[in-house]
């Protein structure tokens, strides 16, 4: 091993290159895909409020399914499975334009949709159910309620919940490497590679990462406390 | 298309089972299993004692532990995984099989998740427990022992068992480092095959369904029946839910 030298990968305009433009396509793919999920999830969320069974039954089919399959298992299924059967020029168009971001981004948000989803599910689940009658009673139609007084409380229940998961979704953004989306963790290997700095590269990757997610998890924190309500339930 | 799937299971159970087991090291759905099992049981004792550092006063346990689990919470388990995959063999001066080096990085990264499970369940049962005990003659550690820690483990089974489902989708980014489990079984077959890769990754997928499912269904009826028992205890919070803080991947 060498000698500890951080500034041989920070001064390399090369390696630096490779770390930003990694660190870049994270937040891509990471920000891609949190707003597909959160979409999503309020969508699912909407479709499961409908009565009839039919739509219940399918939201929790797509809720479980999500959340029983390993995310990388649906990675290489959107990657490897479901790119097969397109049609052959959407197949070439996607190859020349960065499909590997394209499909991490839809398999990364449709399985978090589940997550968030059942977040704010349980969010609203938990504003008394006096709430929805008092504001019926007002004269709020049913949108009227669930956007001016049942939503407010409930995405504020389920921030704690939600901020986890960005979290999360933000760690697992590393998985895109396995399909060979070009992003920190993949530039991590490269840079390593070709430097054999192995222990500095990791070194700057598991801080950029490790502030990244602090970062989320203390703005999360203070989002928290500038919504909460003091003596609400 | 379905006959695709039956074609593919019935050549391939095997190697989706056990790999390449008499021939090759052991893989397929049991690596799996022995891997997350394994992982959970030896991350079980060190992520009690991870919750007491916590727990504890001492500025000494105190910082390393609360630094340990924000790392495992803020850096992926890849990056986690890589630095086992360079680490271990610069310590111990040997290579080791990606096996091992998967195991390490589970009972790490489960251990810090699971120590925030336990010091919930510890937490949540709220400190009149813990005066009782020491007020009848029991020390700080016997009253953990005998009083805080029975109560608490019961409590937070479910939290363990899904935990344990964590553990099992985990082990999935072995694959990266070319651990035979049941993700790199799934891609030899589709590497063999060559044009039926939906059909491959769509049976690995409802393997993983059925058994995660299955344990969540179950430590959803645990999380149930405890719940009711607990309904007839006063002074316990029945919103105990540290489950939205255990790892999913």
């Amino acid at each position: 091993m060498q000698d500890f030298d951080l500034t041989a990968i920070l001064l390399n305009p090369e390696f630096r290159g490779m770390l930003v433009g990694g660190l870049w396509m994270t937040f891509v793919v990471a920000i891609g895909s949190w707003c597909l999920a959160m979409s999503l999830a309020i969508l699912l969320l909407v479709v499961r409020l409908l009565p009839g069974r039919v739509t219940e039954w399918v939201v929790s089919a797509y809720v479980a399914y999500h959340r029983n399959v390993p995310t990388l298992v649906q990675l290489m299924l959107w990657y490897f499975g479901i790119s097969s059967l397109l049609p052959d020029d959407l197949q070439i168009f996607l190859t020349d334009n960065n499909g590997e971001a394209v499909f991490a981004i839809i398999a990364l948000g449709l399985c978090q949709a589940a997550y968030f989803s059942e977040d704010l599910r349980s969010g609203l689940r938990a504003v008394a159910t006096g709430q929805m009658e008092a504001a019926r009673a007002l004269g709020h139609g049913f949108v009227g309620t669930m956007r001016y007084v049942l939503m407010p409380q409930a995405v504020r229940n389920a921030l704690p919940a939600l901020i986890n998961h960005s979290v999360s979704l933000f760690k697992n953004s590393s998985l895109a490497m396995a399909i060979g989306v070009a992003e920190l963790t993949h530039a991590v290997k490269e840079v390593e590679n070709q430097s054999f700095q192995t222990f500095e590269t990791y070194l700057i990757a598991t801080i950029a990462y490790l502030v990244c997610s602090l970062a989320i998890m203390a703005a999360g924190a203070a989002l928290n406390r500038r919504v909460s309500i003091s003596g609400a339930r | 298309m379905l006959w695709d799937l039956i074609d593919i299971i019935r050549d391939n159970w095997l190697l989706l089972l056990i790999g390449q087991y008499p021939n090759g090291p052991l893989g397929g759905f049991a690596a799996t299993l022995i891997l997350s099992t394994l992982s959970i049981a030896l991350a079980f004792p060190i992520s009690i004692l991870i919750a007491f550092a916590r727990l504890s006063k001492n500025p000494l346990l105190l910082w390393p532990s609360t630094i340990l689990v924000y790392v495992a919470r803020g850096v992926p388990l890849l990056m986690l995984i890589l630095w086992v995959y360079f680490m271990v063999p610069l310590l111990i001066g040997a290579n080791v099989p990606g096996f091992v080096t998967m195991l390490v990085t589970l009972v790490i990264y489960e251990g810090a998740f699971l120590s925030e499970v336990v010091r919930g369940g510890i937490v949540a049962l709220g400190r009149g427990q813990m005066e009782t005990a020491r007020a009848l003659g029991h020390s700080y550690f016997g009253a953990m022992l005998y009083v805080i820690l029975p109560q608490a483990l019961y409590n937070v089974m479910p939290s363990i068992l899904s935990q344990f489902v964590s553990a099992i989708k985990e082990t999935t980014l072995g694959y990266v480092i070319n651990v035979p489990e049941l993700t790199f079984a799934a891609n030899q077959i589709s590497n063999q095959l060559l044009t039926k890769p939906f059909q491959v990754f769509f049976i690995l997928a409802i393997i993983y369904f059925l058994v995660c499912w299955t344990l969540t269904r179950l430590a959803l009826t645990l999380e149930r029946r405890i719940a009711r028992k607990r309904a007839g205890m006063p002074g316990i919070p029945l919103s105990l839910n540290p489950q939205s803080q255990t790892a999913e991947l």
